[in-house]
């Protein structure tokens, strides 16, 4: 490792719509080091790597490569000057081979005509040096496995000199043997001296891997330090560890009728996603789904309302077995869904305030419409919903916290019986969020079961009268209103030994069998391996 | 309690007017500026029977463009109606043959033919998913091959005079007007009764529909139900538009060449923006009144009648760039998705 780093950031500030993402971020890499890069969900690991790639430009900061100050306005720019990023969606033609996908752009050419043999011989000698003959560069990438395309785009960037890869959550989508590939590659591209830039939420693989951590938090840099002198315990605490400044408004006397009654009920809930989910709630509660991003919470919460199915197990609605194909067949059957993008699926915002609000009652209960959608200007009044152009304006006008308020009043009107939030505070403004909260507070005290799910912790564990943990897919167990935010993540990451309960051993988690870098690590059979036994 | 505060809400620019927002304002000026040119032209034109044989002449377009509204209004498109007056004329003549006994039967035998029609357009976009622009184009292709292929180029039979009444007759000896036809009754009623159908839940639903088919489906809009039933108004509007037409037209294997155009024309022309969601009944009618009326004033203006597609282009485009620079055109929901927030991911969901 040289003194000199290969790439320095200094001061990087980025803001989206008026909201700060990166405050002043340093960022030192060094060649052949792995950098890791973690954070809780909305840190900013993203948008810096973003701001890397010239994907965005920083509002200020510097960054500069081997000493010279540059500027990527333009992803190609990056790469042109050796910065390659592996993004979670590739960007490979599944109609070309994997020669042509490498040399795209850039095919080689002799007179004129593109020369398919030589690419061809390129793409396979810098395949055999990275030790990857299992490959073929006369492959359809379509016909190439999902470890096997970001192995493409790595040889991609590597065919464009790139002397800095960045990877985002490489491991996401591979399987257990996939990630021994991408290991052993990593070892690879780190014997060549380019410096890796690395997101992972998986702690195994970040003390397996890296060389160098920083932490992110609220778009701050926290802390970077080297891989070995940090434990896993204390690298959650430095990612968590947050003054909880939110104040949550208090619980209210309850008054329902169905309070304490069990309203959802899930049995060993499982599709594609997730599995063996059980979870019960009861009127006048609130239960909050923790997890990391792609730990099953959205899932959970889509299959609930119809959007996905559970395969397996059953569900309960006030006693009823209810499997729900539609989120029609979900509200009728009183489950409702806030979902995370209200934009997209939430609104239809070229329509008036009252057209969303009562769009639910004139899809599920045509003929009742009229006369149950008296209430809505009433709802929307208790939600102090502030429209300057009446409640016939459209709701694009209106502000995210707003819009909010017009996606629950349509919810309300329905009278639901089970009603899941995901991420309902995210992008409104502090007032909205408490007006929301109230609501939450005034619906369970009227008997309504609710699930809260969130990637704010505070808020969850604020707002949450007992605690799901999730993690992969599946449960990894129940905490109660009042855990500490490391007990949370710590179950959500399955850090620390004390903490994680035992796992069904039948399924693989894919942490677990990563194999590490070439040293031979021979794959665990536990359920779940402790980050103690992969640290350096 | 309050801590929410009016986060610097953006009020639209309303016309005062709000029955007329939503491009109806617009083109009901343009109407006027239309009729206002006729009639320094013909200065008879408003007394009553010229005016009363301009509504006869434009309920069919009315008609077409209330069926064209209902299903771009939802996000889609209905090329396959030209078609469909067409082969309903052709059908109606052979199957009729002059016969007046046969014409109430052959009447419902069209209106279950429109409605077949519809629902195939509608059952083949929303459940197999073909895009409605390829779907209906190739129910035009079907039926206008179909209809050459049966009559041999040369269509064969006769309306009766039953038939014909619809198109041609109407209520005599109405004072100022004359003859009030029964097309104006026929177009009037459908007009209201379209009016009364946006204005239920399932034209809210239909609206939220071509809104934002992903949102609609998630408040528990049956979207193929709503989309279907919009394509089988449409081919109903046109069967009746058929009828109509059948009234004052020949029996030729031309009638019907290019409605499917002239009434797509009228709607953009009433501001209901392509892509769905927006603009009123009102202004989609009033969109026909207008085209019906430029073609009058071109026959005024002794332009051939041949230029009338070369017009109707430059209305479309013209209406749609209008509309696109005061900001009302939106992309379909598929092509206007962008990537969330740099931080987040954007949630994965299936298109309906």
């Amino acid at each position: 490792m040289t003194d000199r780093p290969l790439l320095r950031m200094k001061g990087i500030t980025k803001s989206f719509l008026g909201v700060r993402v990166l405050h002043g971020v340093d960022l030192d890499l060094y060649p052949g080091e792995l950098h890791a890069l973690v954070g809780e969900n909305g840190a900013g690991k993203s948008t810096l790597m973003k701001v890397l790639a010239g994907v965005h430009r920083a509002d200020e900061g510097a960054v500069e490569l081997d000493g010279t100050p540059v500027s990527f306005d333009h992803p190609v720019r990056a790469q042109r000057a050796g910065v390659a990023t592996v993004f979670q969606e590739f960007n490979l033609l599944p109609e070309r081979t994997v020669a042509g996908n490498v040399h795209l752009g850039r095919e080689i050419r002799r007179r004129g005509w593109v020369d398919v043999r030589a690419m061809e011989r390129a793409t396979g000698d810098l395949l055999d040096d990275l030790g990857l003959e299992g490959i073929s560069p006369r492959a359809k990438v379509r016909s190439l496995s999902v470890a096997e395309q970001q192995v493409v785009e790595i040889v991609k960037a590597l065919s464009q000199d790139a002397r800095i890869i960045s990877m985002d959550e490489p491991t996401a989508s591979l399987a257990d043997h996939e990630v021994e590939v991408l290991y052993r590659l990593i070892a690879r591209l780190r014997e060549r001296d380019v410096a890796l830039l690395y997101v992972s939420h998986r702690l195994k693989e970040i003390f397996d891997l890296a060389t160098t951590i920083t932490v992110l938090k609220d778009g701050h840099r926290v802390d970077t330090v080297a891989a070995g002198d940090i434990g896993p315990a204390e690298l959650v605490r430095t990612m968590v560890g947050r003054p909880v400044s939110q104040v949550f408004p208090d619980r209210v006397e309850p008054r329902g009728e169905r309070v304490g009654e069990v309203r959802l009920d899930v049995r060993g809930g499982g599709n594609e996603q997730v599995d063996g989910v059980d979870l019960t709630v009861r009127g006048g509660e609130i239960v909050g789904l923790a997890g990391l991003q792609g730990s099953g919470r959205t899932e959970i919460a889509q299959a609930l309302f119809g959007m996905e199915r559970f395969t397996r197990g059953e569900v309960r609605v006030d006693g009823r077995r209810v499997d729900p194909r539609s989120p029609r067949q979900a509200v009728r059957s009183g489950v409702v869904l806030v979902s995370e993008d209200r934009k997209t699926q939430g609104l239809a915002l070229n329509q008036s305030i009252l057209a969303n609000g009562r769009l639910a009652l004139d899809a599920v209960w045509p003929l009742g419409a009229r006369r149950r959608s008296r209430r809505i200007p009433g709802i929307l009044e208790s939600l102090e919903l502030v429209a300057r152009g009446g409640h016939g304006q459209e709701v694009r006008f209106l502000s995210g916290g707003n819009q909010q308020k017009v996606v629950l009043a349509k919810w309300l009107a329905a009278d639901p019986g089970v009603m899941v939030l995901d991420e309902p505070t995210r992008g409104i403004d502090v007032g909205a969020k408490q007006a929301v909260y109230r609501l939450m507070r005034e619906l369970s005290a009227e008997g309504v079961a609710i699930v809260l799910i969130s990637s704010e912790l505070p808020e969850l564990i604020g707002m949450s009268d007992r605690l799901v943990v999730l993690d992969d897919g599946r449960v990894a167990g129940e905490l109660p209103a009042d855990s500490s935010e490391e007990a949370v993540m710590a179950m959500a990451t399955g850090a620390p030994p004390d903490e994680a309960p035992e796992q069904d051993p039948e399924r693989h988690d894919p942490r677990t069998l990563g194999g590490g870098p070439p040293v031979s690590d021979p794959p665990e059979n536990g359920p779940r391996s402790h980050p103690e036994e992969a640290a350096p | 309690m309050s801590t929410t505060r009016p986060a610097a809400e953006r009020t639209p620019r309303r016309n005062p007017l709000s029955m007329l927002s939503g491009g109806t304002a617009t083109v009901a000026l343009l109407l006027a500026v239309v009729f206002a040119v006729i009639a320094t032209q013909n200065p008879s034109f408003f007394e009553g029977p010229p005016l009363m044989s301009f509504a006869r002449m434009a309920a069919p377009l009315v008609l077409l463009a209330i069926g064209q509204y209902f299903v771009i209004v939802s996000g889609e498109f209905d090329l396959s109606v030209g078609s469909l007056v067409g082969a309903q004329v052709v059908i109606a003549a052979r199957l009729i043959d002059g016969d007046p006994s046969r014409t109430l039967p052959v009447l419902a035998l069209m209106l279950v033919f429109g409605l077949v029609v519809g629902l195939v357009n509608g059952l083949v976009t929303t459940v197999l998913k073909v895009p409605s622009i390829i779907t209906t184009l190739g129910t035009m292709l079907i039926l206008f091959g179909a209809v050459r292929y049966w009559t041999g180029g040369a269509p064969t039979g006769e309306l009766s005079e039953a038939f014909r009444l619809a198109g041609r007759g109407g209520i005599e000896g109405v004072p100022f007007l004359g003859q009030l036809p029964y097309a104006l009754i026929i177009a009037a009623a459908a007009t209201a009764g379209a009016v009364w159908l946006m204005r239920s839940s399932y034209g809210r639903s239909l609206m939220a529909t071509g809104d934002n088919d992903v949102a609609a489906a998630f408040s528990g809009v049956r979207v193929w139900r709503v989309r279907t039933t919009a394509f089988v108004l449409s081919g109903l509007m046109a069967s009746v538009a058929a009828v109509l037409i059948g009234g004052f037209s020949g029996v030729t294997a031309q009638v019907g060449d290019g409605l499917e155009f002239t009434a797509i024309t009228a709607v953009v022309l009433g501001g209901v923006v392509l892509g769905g969601g927006r603009g009123t009944v009102v202004a989609a009618v009033l969109g026909a009144l207008t085209v019906e009326a430029l073609f009058t004033l071109f026959t005024q203006l002794y332009l051939p009648a041949t230029i009338q597609p070369t017009v109707q282009g430059l209305i479309i485009i013209a209406a749609v760039a209008y509309a696109s620079r005061r900001g009302d055109l939106r992309l379909p929901e598929r092509l206007r998705r962008r990537p969330g927030h740099p931080t987040e991911r954007p949630l994965g969901t299936s298109r309906r």
